[in-house]
């Protein structure tokens, strides 16, 4: 089956099964292998993606479901070269460790602090709660978020 | 890179974090190739029975499965094991657990994969199986391996344990239990792989040991070692659980029989819990005697080690247990024995804290029953007992490197979390009774006597100018190609635009061992330090030449070039690259770890990973708040304070102890690989929790520095020694707050709800 999407800025189609994972049409047949694949059943967070600006996970999806949409993977996030202040701040906070999380993180940050600009720690652990990470004990990815937050408001406000 | 000078000492940002944030770095998951075929095995999904036949007909005939092999394909021994080889690549005659592979099948893709997996008909005749170490000890018990359930023991004594006994003022007794962990690394298994023309096999590979990986794959397959090229990416974590054959052995069969095409392995996430190995499960005895003043005169324990149907690094992983099974303590007296005994449970192996993590829950939550037996402090009756450099430690090893256990106790006796401890407990809301906990805890670096543990650096300049190291210990997430880097910075002088890092590569790199045993930074840094000096001696000595000097006097290393000072006369490193012929252009230098020097005259039976020398060291203290109406355990504050000589990166250092910690909590709280006649029950993330950001509280970590002489730049690794602390010191705390210990982990709302809250001291 054809299906057309709008990933990372650009029209993309694809001639796959209907009910062939995203993640799978992701890495495999578009060879976008930032997005991650730790569980294959929506328990790890490691293939988050934007479904129209929100998070969602890949592995749940079916490539019939990316129809028509707008998809944001970890390789479209940094804009002409330049990183996501996301992104940014995972690498000036030391919230990278393997990085096999990281990429879905990053997303799930992204989408976080668009809906809420401003978080308490709290609010950016119970935002990240589904995104499991096992070397890092979270904290420097909350920092991270929190240094993140401050710098995109700060941007907003100029 | 960026052009900031790369320095030891300071927080430098990973040089990895710019590639992992993008998506641009490659793990051996991400790798694939034109023409690629999928690998999948059949597992027993029995714990123990006798192969009567494989029917693969089905499998075979299904259009896009390429091949099918079972045991009669395998050439060489069939044989994988890092020290004792007793694992079959594929089993042909009996199954001893689940997880066992029974037949290959490479298929066109995945989906056909996992047909044809389902398509093969194995006939097993089930026997008994052997689910719990000490029934596996009986003499009727049913046998696991002909040779006996009981793959090793052993016992470390120094004086006489049990007769000091007698001698002590207090004597206390207690027993523990800890289950299976998983190590829930989020890359799982997996590994690509192709033969070349001539035969050769390239393997990409998630894994901790690349070099020996290619022993491993040589041996069970008939191979020469020298035909196998093993090429090991970033790894989407390790923790231990990468360090021996994976898929490396069955992805090498895959290769020689796909006529040349590449293959594939990816385990599921299921296949991981099911054939992946734990941390061993263990029960532990104890009788600890003391003296009125609180000093430890006599330990006597057991340890019993569930190892699984395999040997694995089993016996090495006691031993590490039973070295630390006294904790860092000064005891004239001790006997430790220790039992290793097959089962048909899934198989055991290496994890972060090795042995350690168990035995320390054990000794430390004696302490904390001494404590109360004799009035004294918990912090108090562990800094009398602490080990000072000079000291002999449990094993009658000597302690003449650095040893900071007691500044260690000292700045978590001083943070203000302990300090006001007795206040914060005291303003519990309504139902909430709130306890604090500590832990002292150490954990060897290295392999320890019976094997060499050295490294081999390799550092260039290359043809284009650029400052290249070829490492050749895996970076599994810990940051050692960090340090590497930094190390090669703050040698050479050079800005992150000059440096770079070549991950292993059996081809370029030199053998230095395994990414394992709190030793990767350690000794191949140290390596490294010899190669950058070489390196930096030739390049000066050619800059000499090449500006027609008397003598390199004068001449520095600058970002990008060699500088003549009182001339002011420049050669940049892209001259020195054309001009250099390649093998001047490279510098390789080997590094020895040093190893315990006393006669320790007791645990001759382990013929290697005993004694150690090395030893890290953390205190850590913790705040735990229970519910008394569901039982909840929450985290509330935890404090870690961790020696480790000197440090490299601040912000790595910090990355290592937290993570540590996070895993150390799911172990406390929650984490238990749960098995029913040797079947996982819990084999995925919906059922095996392991922690959240909701359950990991913000961590204070400090450093307490010392200097390791015989270091790199006087560090020590330290990824391993903060896993062995949250466990008893939750424990610790879950009493303090319920009055009544619980012995067995993890300390769920369960079982806090099973030890009702009493005022009576525990024994
Ligand atoms: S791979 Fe999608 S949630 Fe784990
Ligand atoms: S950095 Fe390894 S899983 Fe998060």
């Amino acid at each position: 089956m054809k299906i057309s999407f709008y990933l990372n800025g650009k029209d993309t189609c694809v001639d796959v099964p209907a009910d062939r994972k995203l993640v799978s049409v992701l890495r495999e047949d578009l060879e976008l292998t930032g997005t991650k694949e730790g569980c294959g059943a929506g328990e790890c967070g490691a293939c988050t993606i934007l479904v129209d600006g929100h998070v969602r996970l890949s592995c749940l999806m079916t490539a019939a479901q990316a129809q028509g949409r707008r998809i944001t993977t970890i390789e479209g996030l940094a804009e002409n070269g330049k990183v996501h202040p996301v992104q940014e701040a995972f690498i000036e906070n030391g919230a990278v460790q393997c990085g096999f999380c990281t990429p879905g993180m990053v997303l799930a940050a992204v989408d976080l602090l668009d809906r809420n600009p401003d978080p308490t720690r709290e609010q950016i652990r119970e935002g990240l709660s589904g995104n499991l990470c096992r070397c890092s004990g979270y904290v420097k990815i909350v920092d991270a978020v929190e240094a993140a937050a401050g710098k995109i408001g700060r941007g907003k406000s100029r | 890179m960026t052009t900031r000078m790369i320095e030891v000492g300071y927080p430098v940002p990973r040089f990895d974090a710019r590639a992992k944030v993008t998506g641009e770095e490659k793990f051996a998951i991400d790798y694939s190739r034109e023409g690629m075929l999928w690998a999948g095995a059949r597992r027993a999904g029995l714990a123990h029975g006798v192969i009567r036949s494989i029917d693969i007909s089905q499998a075979a005939a299904l259009p896009g499965v390429y091949a099918v092999l079972t045991r009669r394909d395998v050439p060489g021994t069939n044989r994988q094991g890092i020290i004792l080889k007793d694992q079959p690549v594929l089993a042909g005659r009996k199954v001893r657990h689940c997880g066992d592979p029974v037949a290959l099948v490479l298929a066109e893709d995945r989906d056909v994969l996992e047909k044809a997996l389902g398509l093969i008909a194995v006939d097993l005749e089930p026997l008994e199986g052997v689910f719990d170490p000490e029934d596996g000890l009986r003499p009727d018990a049913p046998l696991v391996h002909e040779s006996g359930n009981l793959l090793h023991k052993a016992v470390i004594k120094v004086g006489d344990a049990r007769k000091a006994l007698g001698e002590c003022d207090v004597v206390i007794e207690d027993s523990f239990e800890v289950p299976a962990q998983e190590h829930a690394f989020l890359e799982t298994e997996n590994g690509l792989a192709w033969q070349e023309e001539g035969g050769r096999i390239t393997m990409v590979v998630s894994t901790q040991a690349p070099f020996r990986d290619r022993f491993e794959i040589a041996h069970a397959l008939g191979l020469d070692v020298e035909a196998i090229r093993v090429v090991s990416p970033c790894l989407g974590g390790g923790f231990g659980g990468k360090d021996g054959a994976t898929v490396q052995c069955l992805l090498a069969l895959a290769a020689l029989r796909a006529g040349g095409r590449p293959v594939r392995m990816l385990w599921r996430r299921e296949e991981s819990f099911s054939a992946g190995y734990k941390r061993h499960p263990v029960r532990m005895r104890y009788r600890v005697g003391a003296m009125r003043d609180g000093a430890l005169h006599s330990i006597d324990c057991r340890l019993i080690y569930d190892t699984g149907p395999y040997a694995h690094l089993g016996v090495e992983v006691m031993a590490l247990g039973m070295e630390h099974a006294c904790g860092p303590y000064r005891v004239p007296n001790t006997l430790v024995e220790g039992l290793c005994v097959y089962t048909n449970n899934p198989i055991s192996g290496a994890m972060r804290g090795f042995g350690v993590c168990q035995a320390s829950f054990g000794i430390e939550s004696m302490m904390d029953q001494l404590a109360s037996k004799l009035g004294m402090s918990r912090l108090d009756i562990r800094l009398k007992n602490a080990l000072r450099r000079g000291d002999r430690n449990g094993a009658g090893v000597t302690l003449v490197h650095s040893t900071g256990i007691v500044p260690c106790l000292e700045a978590l006796g001083g943070h203000r979390l302990w300090k006001q401890s007795a206040k914060w407990k005291s303003e519990a809301g309504p139902y909430k009774k709130r306890g604090v906990g500590i832990a002292a805890v150490s954990n060897a670096i290295g392999y320890g006597r019976g094997l060499p543990d050295s490294a081999i650096a390799r550092v260039d300049l290359t043809k284009e100018g650029k400052i290249r190291i070829y490492s050749s210990v895996a970076d599994m997430g810990q940051g050692n190609s960090n340090a590497f880097v930094q190390i090669a910075g703050q040698i050479l002088r050079q800005d992150g635009s000059r440096l770079e890092i070549i991950q292993p590569d059996t081809d370029l790199a030199h053998p230095s061992g395994s990414s394992s045993a709190g030793r990767t930074t350690y000794t191949y840094g140290n390596a490294l330090i010899k190669a950058c000096e070489d390196l930096r001696e030739k390049l000066v000595h050619r800059a000499t030449l090449l500006l027609m000097l008397d003598e390199p006097a004068g001449l520095v290393l600058l970002p990008g070039k060699v500088k003549h000072l009182p001339s002011g006369e420049e050669v940049p490193f892209e001259l020195l690259g054309r001009v250099l012929s390649e093998t001047d252009r490279i510098a390789v230098k080997e590094f020895v770890m040093p190893v315990a020097q006393d006669n320790v005259d007791s645990a001759k039976e382990f013929k290697l990973g005993f004694p150690h020398v090395l030893f890290s060291y953390a205190a850590h203290l913790v705040y735990v708040e229970i519910d008394e109406l569901t039982g909840k355990i929450d985290v509330k504050e935890y404090l870690a304070v961790t020696e480790g000589g000197r440090v490299i990166n601040p912000a790595s250092f910090d990355q290592q102890v937290h993570g540590a910690i996070a895993q150390g909590l799911g172990y406390g709280l929650m984490e238990e690989v749960l098995t029913e006649r040797g079947k996982i029950l819990n084999p995925d993330f919906t059922n095996y929790i392991i922690p959240t950001s909701l359950d990991i509280p913000d961590i204070t970590s400090v450093c307490v520095e010392t200097e390791e002489s015989t270091g790199p730049f006087g560090m020590k690794g330290i990824g391993e020694v903060g896993t062995n602390a949250p466990l008893p010191a939750i424990a610790g705390g879950v009493e303090d707050a319920l009055g009544r210990r619980i012995r067995r982990s993890p300390l769920t709302a369960a079982s806090v709800l099973a030890a009702p809250g009493g005022k009576g001291a525990t024994g």
